[in-house]
């Protein structure tokens, strides 16, 4: 019988570690002026620097330097005094010049940490994620793998490179070993990288987009049998693109080792792929054999040797961290707890501050972005500011608040703008939307709608009020849902001496 | 005792992908101690007080403005390459089946 998830958090505890790779957004590459398009025509953004020619030398991009020191403060780590690039040697063609540029023993940001917090039984959970080191290195080329049976790198005839990517900056984020995560380890692996997203997304020095590569995580995770003080045999499951898989991944893996623990089989240090699909890992590379990168400092580059004022002006740019923003904008919006995480969790945050800087209020803001607009985008799969822009929202809202619009109304002009049919305004226009707000086309209406239910207009005279919705409902019916229902109890109730 | 002995010349030459005869072997680890014996006579010259190097230039912090400059054009670029195809470069298979 094999064990699932329950079974094998009862049995054995998970030793974890994250390695998170994150593509800085600079325009132009590591050691050269290459740009750094993504999606770029292949071959179209190399040089000699990138294409490791001989003779070519690299030059350190500044910005990339910044934005890494930048990371490491937001990260709360020490920056470190003295820095240097090392060589790593390996035979792949994913980086022309035989070696990766990145650093060693002498990393530039290191000692660091980051609070994240989960849902436990027990409620919430704060869990302190230690970082070992943040260091700058270069991304590698593409290969597409040409025919063969699978279409993967094993038997494949040959196989294609496309090297825009090569030297792109890649700043690498390792933890520590996260301990005493217990059962909560995928949520904790998750959490960590849902949080190191949003301050890297904060200090603007990547796009961040897991689902195009610009953040990837690999997950390191070993199980020992509980209380039994020893360290198993890790594997480590590579370029994990997106936070629900980064979850599943370690709750996968954690199955796979508990399972051949349990029968008697022993863990294989090696590189995994994760699989979108079964939600498992199958094995990659061993790594049974040592690797042997034969790091040595980069001589063509020289030392970084970042000062205190130069820390100390970045140190200045660093934003609001995004658990404070959270809060001062929770507080702000006077948003319960569990709206609040579902705005946050819908990545919605800054488009519902960026409505509610225009003037929108923060409530009606909150409800069209996750309500209405999130259902059309989710039915479509796209993200809902690709369907509609901040300031039509916000119009939109306005025009609810000034009375111009009924929630009906709105509806079909939020639908009318995704639509294609132009501003807001035009929509209302075209549509002929705009709520009928002339009383004496609204007392029209209620006049009829009395003389056609004499008997229900008596009963409301007579103070049953409840008795007026079916009034109600039948003027809104006579202006097509164009009157504010709140204005036509207004004035029926007014009309019937109420 | 030798620096280096034939063995791990061997397995650098492995590392390095360069295949070597066995008389290749005991010739090259016979030499590189010879270099690495002349290394280690610089290496006691150099006091505690002296930090490794690995630049001749006593400089740090050389940068570059993050500013794009032209690249090759992809002819350029594949120009060099024993074979392309679809603008990329062409690499014979580089893992067989498992």
């Amino acid at each position: 019988m094999s064990l699932n998830y329950e079974q094998a958090v009862e049995k054995y505890e998970p030793t974890l570690g994250l390695e998170v790779h994150v593509e800085l957004n600079t325009k132009s590459k590591m050691f050269c002026g290459c740009a750094t398009e993504f999606g770029a025509q292949p071959n179209t953004q190399t040089c000699p620097v990138c294409l490791g020619l001989p003779g070519s030398l690299p030059v350190v991009n500044k910005k990339a330097i910044e934005s890494t020191i930048l990371i490491g403060l937001a990260l709360n780590c020490t920056i470190a005094p003295y820095s240097r690039f090392a060589r790593k040697n390996y035979f792949y063609p994913d980086m022309p010049k035989n070696f990766q540029t990145s650093q060693y023993d002498e990393p530039i940001c290191v000692n660091g940490y980051l609070d994240v917090e989960i849902e436990t039984d027990d409620g919430s959970k704060s869990f302190r994620v230690e970082i070992e080191r943040v260091h700058m290195e270069e991304d590698t080329g593409k290969s597409l793998h040409v025919g063969g049976s699978t279409g993967r790198i094993h038997g494949a005839d040959y196989s294609l490179l496309d090297y825009n990517r090569a030297g792109i900056p890649l700043v690498e984020i390792v933890t520590r070993i996260i301990p005493n995560t217990g059962k909560y380890a995928p949520q904790v692996a998750r959490a960590y990288v849902a949080s190191l997203r949003d301050i890297l997304r904060g200090l603007k020095v990547s796009d961040v987009k897991m689902e195009q590569g610009s953040l990837r995580c690999d997950v390191n995770l070993s199980l020992s049998e509980i209380n039994s003080g020893k360290l198993g045999t890790r594997s480590e499951t590579k370029n994990v693109n997106s936070l629900r898989s980064v979850e599943r991944a370690v709750n996968g893996e954690f199955i796979r080792q508990a399972n051949r623990l349990t029968s008697g089989e022993r863990i294989i240090q090696e590189t995994r792929h994760f699989l979108e699909e079964s939600g498992q890992t199958r094995p990659g590379r061993s790594k049974e054999q040592a690797e042997d990168y034969r790091y040595f400092p980069e001589p063509d580059l020289v030392p970084v040797i970042p000062d205190n004022k130069w820390i100390e002006e970045l140190r200045k740019t660093l934003p609001e961290k995004p658990s404070d923003r959270r809060k001062r904008l929770q507080q702000a919006w006077s948003v319960p707890d569990k709206e609040m995480s579902a705005i946050v969790n819908a990545e919605l945050l800054d488009t519902v501050e960026e409505t509610v800087l225009l003037g929108a209020d923060p409530t009606k803001a909150r409800s069209w972005w996750l309500g209405e607009i999130s259902r059309i985008a989710n039915d479509r799969s796209v993200f809902p500011t690709e369907l509609i822009s901040v300031k039509d929202v916000y119009q939109i809202i306005t025009l609810i608040s000034q009375g111009e619009l009924t929630d009906k109304l709105a509806r079909q002009v939020v639908e009318g703008v995704i639509a294609g049919e132009g501003s807001p305004a035009d929509v209302i226009t075209k549509r002929g939307l705009k709520v009928v707000s002339d009383d004496s086309q609204l007392m029209k209406a209620i006049e009829d709608a009395i003389a056609a239910a004499p008997e229900t207009a008596d009963r409301v005279r007579g103070g049953n009020i409840p008795a007026a919705g079916a009034l109600i409902g039948s003027v809104m019916k006579a202006t097509g849902g164009k009157a504010d229902a709140a204005k036509v109890r207004e004035l029926l109730l007014k009309h019937l001496g109420q | 005792m030798s620096a280096i002995s034939r063995d791990e010349v061997a397995n650098l030459a492995r590392l390095a992908r360069i295949s070597m005869s066995d008389a290749e072997l005991d010739h090259l680890a016979t030499e590189m101690d010879v270099i690495l014996g002349a290394v280690a006579r610089v290496q006691e010259v150099a006091g505690k007080d002296v930090p490794p190097t690995s630049h001749p230039l006593e400089v740090s912090n050389v940068v570059r403005e993050d500013q794009v400059v032209p690249s090759l054009t992809p002819s350029e670029a594949l120009s060099g390459a024993p074979a392309s195809h679809e603008q990329r470069f062409k690499v014979p298979q580089i893992l067989g089946e498992e």
